[in-house]
């Protein structure tokens, strides 16, 4: 493989992942009683901590992501947000003090089905316990402990990452002052769950799965979790960005070929994701972690709507203090907007001071990672917001434009009845 | 924050004349829903000049946007749908300014911002108003509001009402108005009288009775 040279103009220069091994002598004790040791987590930070240790922000990763979210890695790669972390971005690291953990059950340094298990010298595969939303937001308080951080500025997310941040604020919302949930919601659906076991179906009707034995036997299920990856992509785009994106074009001929060849562009694109999905992640994981994801449901339970709304104000109870920036988009299908608008109904009724936006976009549940543009300048003015009012002072370098002007001018706002009153 | 700040006088007198009328209804240190808060200029006015605890409900991306960008607490909802979200009593006061007209159940909407709210700020354009009258009966055209750019076919589309059909409403369905003011031409009117022909906005606090 060829060395990609680091471009030196990266304002957060290339970023070192760091690990912290708990649970030594004891075990950690899983949600489902099943315990697990030792535990390592790996870790990314960008900026720095301020004295008092008040500016940590923890970002927290979907599905397939890992701990690298902003900067570049050895091989020169940007992180998954890197769009939102850096010097001047939404998450300011000139301002804030930013960590993403690798959740439990991962393959990117935090301990899951692929690590060694210390019972048998080899990697864990199905041995390796089910984990949940919970016990990665447990896993991460091991981290902030370690670093010293007892309370959070503001953790935010999206999609699974988005869950992780409600569970901090249903569960430890002394630990939090704000919370960003982005495209989730506060219980998986039955739809998320059949996705989610139709992506396991394939990895298990792989023959190379070997019931999740295959490391170091050279053959990897590699068919099954490119399968599964597709059907996710599938899941992340709309109808309309599909027609966007690719419409029925054909990749690299001119007309049909009344053959079974990959020929329209969709094709062509979910078979490359599934195929560079299987490079670098592990088929276990993919299990480990949609799991994960089946299992999450904060609402305990609740039939109705309704009562799902009731039982999240109560479990929302302890985070009134809390503010939240809740988002979601238009044409996200996987996590709808109505899961959104229950969170921030909850959250209403908690007491909570919840600032909410449905943004509209074509681009399903990647929006949140896509509407660059908007997202940027919706994180940006809400992270001014908190950091204004918890004290946390701006960066040192003023020749930035400052976020929000002393008055607006009435001249200059665009609203209807402006135009009547400057007349 | 560094930013120079205005004083309070200065930035009241920077607010759009009907905001004003609302903005003086509210005491220091208040707790405020703003129904249909737009841009945020009321808000943020009342947040960073009075100290009130201000929330918005908002329905277009672009007014969230501009409130989130002002550093306000707003939520994006239609306020058609109610307010059942919100505990009873949980504000101060409620307001809904220059909304009333584009609403389609003033009834249902007057009831959830007295329920949430212990008292409720209305302001709206005045079809009454003098001008409106000579339109119609001069030219035979519906008049627009003084305060309302939009043509009668536009949206959102608006329902025309007069101040005095207003206090009548609130008579017939148990509410009591409990402050009133109103603008002439832009300009507070000092002697409030025949303000059903004089003026072109008017603004009430209502409690329920």
């Amino acid at each position: 493989m060829t060395e990609i040279q680091a471009p030196p103009t990266h304002p957060l220069g290339v970023v070192e992942t760091q690990y912290y091994t708990f649970a030594v002598d004891e075990p950690f004790v899983l949600e489902s009683g099943a315990t697990l040791s030792p535990v390592t987590v790996a870790y990314e930070t960008y900026g720095t901590l301020n004295e008092a240790r008040s500016n940590a922000v923890l970002v927290c990763h979907a599905l397939s992501g890992s701990a690298h979210a902003a900067g570049l890695d050895a091989r020169g790669q940007p992180g998954w947000w890197d769009d939102c972390i850096g010097p001047g971005k939404a998450f300011d690291t000139d301002r804030f003090f930013v960590i993403c953990c690798n959740v439990l059950g991962s393959c990117y340094g935090s301990t899951g089905p692929s690590s060694i298990d210390p019972a048998t010298g080899k990697p864990y595969g199905l041995r390796f316990p089910v984990v949940t939303i919970g016990d990665m937001v447990r896993s991460q308080i091991a981290v902030l402990d370690h670093l010293g951080i007892e309370k959070l500025l503001c953790v935010a997310g999206g999609s699974m990452g988005g869950m992780q941040a409600l569970e901090w604020a249903a569960h430890y919302p002394e630990r939090i002052r704000a919370a960003i949930p982005l495209a989730t919601t506060a219980r998986s659906s039955p739809m998320l769950i059949a996705f989610s076991e139709v992506g396991r179906q394939a990895i298990y009707a792989d023959p190379n799965w070997q019931a999740g034995d295959y490391y170091g036997n050279g053959k990897r299920p590699d068919a099954g979790l490119a399968l599964a990856r597709m059907i996710g992509h599938i899941t992340y785009l709309s109808e309309e960005s599909m027609h966007k994106k690719f419409g029925r074009r054909l990749q690299g001929r001119e007309r049909f070929g009344y053959e079974f060849e990959t020929e329209f562009q969709v094709e062509s694109y979910l078979r490359y994701k599934g195929q560079v999905f299987t490079q670098r992640f592990d088929a276990n994981s993919y299990l480990y972690i949609t799991k994960a994801l089946d299992y999450f449901d904060l609402t305990g339970n609740a039939e109705h709507p309704q009562d799902a709304i009731q039982s999240l104000a109560q479990v929302f109870a302890g985070a009134r203090h809390v503010k939240f920036l809740v988002v979601s988009f238009t044409s996200d299908w996987l996590y709808p907007s109505y899961h959104s608008r229950e969170i921030v109904s909850a959250l209403t009724a908690a007491g909570a001071d919840v600032t909410y936006l449905d943004i509209q976009s074509s681009w399903g549940h990647d929006a949140f990672l896509l509407e660059v543009e908007t997202m940027t300048g919706l994180l940006r003015s809400f992270m001014d917001r908190i950091a204004q009012e918890e004290g946390i002072a701006p960066p040192a370098d003023v020749s930035r434009p400052a976020q929000r002007p002393a008055a607006v001018p009435v001249e200059s706002l665009p609203s209807r009845e402006n135009a009547l009153w400057a007349a | 924050m560094t930013l120079p700040e205005l004083s309070v006088a200065d930035a009241r007198a920077r607010l759009r004349p009907d905001l004003r009328l609302v903005a003086d209804f509210i005491p220091e240190g208040a707790s405020v829903l703003d129904l249909g808060c737009g841009d945020g200029e009321l808000l943020e006015f009342l947040v960073r000049y009075k100290g009130v605890k201000g929330r918005g409900i908002e329905l277009s991306e672009a007014g969230v946007l501009a409130c989130v960008r002002r550093g306000l607490s707003v939520r994006q909802g239609n306020l058609q749908e109610g307010l059942a979200d919100y505990p009873d009593h949980s504000f101060d006061f409620t307001i809904l300014s220059q909304t009333l007209p584009f609403l389609d159940d003033p009834e249902m909407i007057l009831g959830e911002m007295l329920r949430v709210g212990r008292r409720a700020v209305v302001s709206f354009p005045n079809w009454g108003y003098w001008r409106c009258r000579l339109e119609l009966l001069l030219t035979g055209r519906i008049p627009q509001a003084p305060d309302l750019p939009q043509s009668w076919h536009q949206k959102p589309r608006w329902q025309a009402f007069t101040i005095t059909d207003f206090a009548r409403f609130c008579r017939q369905t148990g509410i009591a108005i409990v402050g009133q003011a109103y603008l002439a031409g832009g300009r507070p009117m000092r002697v409030p009288k025949f303000t059903n022909l004089l003026s072109t906005t008017g603004a009430f606090v209502l409690a329920a009775e």
